[in-house]
């Protein structure tokens, strides 16, 4: 089991694992027996049109939702977390699309934001400072001061904020929802950077993203889901973009897939709206 | 990290100013230009306030020079504290960037169970006291069940707060209108007679002044200790020597006639202590956060629901506390106890002070400041002899007035980037 720490191989232990992992909402099956396998020190990409389940699979993964079938292993044990703060004492840690900064507090206070640690009655600043700048080194992070308000900063160096956030309670995996979604060129590239630096500390990193571009710079393994199943699972370098779009579209053979699974019905514009 | 300034030939530079974009702060001239920036970005702090209250002193000195006489300044900050005390609840609920409408007739309401339990009744001066809080507590916690549980927005809950507890006042009360309190009682010997004795006084100053410079000398050794940049002794030692010399001259003013009152001193230590709470604990950190970034708050572990009742209660609460104290400096409880304009000087008293109504943006000091200057106006105007229809109008012009600079000054803050 424990092999090096750090700068591990792509294909370390197996921290998270999902198996048959299945959630309804009312009459819509928003997914149904979706595996999926995240080692420590890959990432793994989650791709997928709009409606392909990503959003609820991440939501299950960081404990908003409860699957309603399904196994999720974490390091070894089964697992079933409520809440998404439970999903981050386990060692599941996300960074929402929406980042959840508080603008009018420093870096430091949204770094430890929930999590503060005290001397005694008191905020210890000094040690969350120190801790702060600590962390933003080992991201390489290019922040200026960690006691400007949160407001003050681009949206890069706040993405950088929020990643590092995560990495507070020393998780195994982190999830990174659509990080580079609202970035520039440059911004882009740190943030890829910043992925990059998370697996070589051995984390397992899961990403998810629209941009197959990001995707195939740093993911070592491509999940493809669509119409809330296991569509396709690619190592990075065999994939083309080409074979990614078609299996997040399900435009070539997995037509044929999705009709026999459908039976009869309507076939192709059940494919377009998924 | 010392090691890898040393490459760079500046090892004496600390973890948090390594990087080459940070402006350099060094000497006078470094912090002053450090603080007409912040100006400019729209990070005002209470300098209007002080500006405001600078400049309502030489307008009334001139109008009527005792209005800065020691007489005058002690019954300002005497008569100040009871709705300061209010403004200190109303800042807590802004920080959240909610608003509590109510604390008028809260304060009104629980100063009458008091004086009935006390008159009326014949229980202890203490048992009416805590019977009082109690039932500022308990109306707080009603509050913030109606806020979690059934979502209801505070202005209209304690809008119906402010009709209903003015009721309830009027209820208590019953046929008799007036109550008055022996002057004998605790309360209205401790918010009208009790002064701080001299000598103490100025121990205190001192006290006070070498509190202040000995905590920064502490920072200084923690943050140097961890390798962190550190507040620059000297200015640290002219601040903590200005402290000294304009408290002592404060001291040595208002002590030619009364002195620092009690009621007063028990204000300011609310304050301090409040202060304390809000930027040192979790507690204060998760206010900001909640009034900054509900979602943000949530999604981060706080317990948001907690903050809210924590704060509604703690609102109402001032509200009882300050209402005790109204009433003992007026040695009696009436039918117009707390209706009035209580509740709208405390909450302009909280905005001028600086804090933002549009939350997470404020300070304990700013109730402070805030009903200063009201209570300047006030005894100003009084003075000068004008109408009380003047004072409304006048009150109401400083309100908007501060309003007015909160909004411009978050426009500056947001196109500086300073949220």
């Amino acid at each position: 089991m424990s092999t090096t720490a750090t700068h591990r191989a792509p294909a370390g232990e197996v921290v998270l694992s999902l198996a048959g992992v299945t959630k309804r909402f009312g009459a819509v099956q928003a997914l149904s027996d979706v595996h999926m396998d995240v080692r420590a020190g890959e990432v793994v990409a989650l791709v997928g049109d709009n409606g392909a389940g990503k959003s609820t699979l991440v939501k299950v993964i960081a404990g908003v939702y409860t699957p309603d079938d399904g196994n999720i292993t974490f390091d070894g044990k089964s697992v079933r977390a409520s809440g998404p703060a439970e999903a981050q004492a386990l060692g599941i840690a996300t960074v929402f699309q929406d980042l959840a900064l508080c603008d009018n507090l420093d870096v430091v206070a949204n770094l430890f934001l929930g999590q503060e640690k005290i001397a005694g009655p008191f905020i210890d600043e000094v040690t969350m400072e120190k801790e702060a700048w600590r962390l933003l080194r080992t991201l390489s992070a290019k922040i200026p001061s960690v006691r400007i308000p949160i407001a003050s900063l681009s949206g890069g160096q706040r993405q950088t904020v929020a990643i590092a956030r995560s990495l507070v309670g020393s998780p195994k995996v982190v999830m990174l929802d659509e990080p580079t979604a609202a970035l520039g060129v440059a911004q882009t590239a740190e943030v890829l950077n910043l992925i990059e630096r998370l697996r070589e500390t051995g984390l397992g990193v899961i990403l998810i993203s629209h941009n197959m571009a990001d995707v195939q710079a740093v993911a070592d393994r491509i999940v493809v889901l669509r119409l809330g199943k296991n569509a396709a699972e690619f190592n990075v370098e065999e994939a083309t973009t080409a074979e990614l779009v078609a299996a997040i579209t399900g435009a070539s053979d997995n037509v044929v897939a999705a009709r026999a699974s459908r039976g009869e019905a309507a076939p192709t514009q059940g494919d377009q709206d998924g | 990290m010392a090691d890898t300034e040393t490459e760079n030939g500046t090892s004496a530079v600390a973890a948090d100013l390594a990087d080459e974009r940070l402006i350099k702060t060094e000497g006078l001239s470094g912090y002053f230009r450090l603080f007409v920036n912040r100006l400019k970005s729209g990070e005002l702090g209470s300098l209007p306030v002080v500006i405001g209250l600078i400049f309502i002193s030489i307008a009334f000195y001139s109008a009527e020079p005792r209005f800065l006489s020691s007489r005058s300044i002690v019954s300002i900050t005497q008569f100040a504290a009871p709705i300061g005390i209010i403004a200190l609840g109303i800042v807590l609920v802004l920080l959240l960037g909610e608003i509590d409408l109510s604390v008028g007739s809260v304060s009104g309401f629980t100063a009458a169970v008091m004086a009935v339990l006390l008159v009326n009744e014949g229980q202890s001066m203490f048992v009416a006291i805590l019977a009082a809080v109690l039932v500022g507590v308990a109306i707080g916690a009603f509050y913030a069940l109606l806020y979690t549980r059934l979502g209801v927005p505070s202005f209209v809950f304690s809008l119906a707060g402010l009709l209903g507890f003015q009721g309830a006042l009027l209820y208590v009360l019953g046929t008799q209108g007036t109550i008055n309190l022996p002057s004998d009682s605790f309360l209205v010997q401790f918010t009208r007679f009790e002064f701080l004795a001299p000598a103490v006084s100025y121990v205190l100053v001192v006290a006070i002044a070498l509190a202040y410079v000995g905590s920064q000398m502490w920072t200084i050794r923690q943050r140097s200790a961890a390798d962190l940049s550190t507040p620059w002794l000297p200015l640290v030692l002219i601040k903590g020597a200005a402290m000294l010399v304009g408290l002592g001259f404060l001291t040595y003013y208002v002590n030619i006639d009364r002195g620092w009152s009690y009621l007063w001193l028990f204000f300011v230590l609310m304050v301090v202590l409040m202060d304390f709470a809000l930027r040192r604990t979790r507690w204060g950190r998760h206010v900001f956060a909640v009034g900054g970034n509900e979602e943000a708050a949530r999604r981060s572990g706080i317990k948001v629901n907690r903050v809210y009742f924590s704060v509604f209660a703690l609102c109402s609460t001032l509200a009882a506390v300050g209402g005790l104290l109204a009433a003992g400096l007026q040695t009696s409880v009436s039918q117009a106890s707390g209706t009035t304009d209580t509740n709208l000087t405390a909450i302009a008293a909280a905005v001028i002070g600086g804090t933002s109504l549009f939350g997470g943006r404020g300070s304990a000091y700013s109730a402070m400041l805030g009903i200063i200057v009201l209570q300047a106006i006030q005894t100003g105007l009084n003075l000068v002899g004008v109408d009380s229809s003047v004072r409304f109008m006048v009150t109401g012009a400083v309100l908007l007035l501060a309003v007015a600079i909160d909004s411009v000054s978050r426009r500056a803050r947001t196109s500086s980037g300073r949220g």
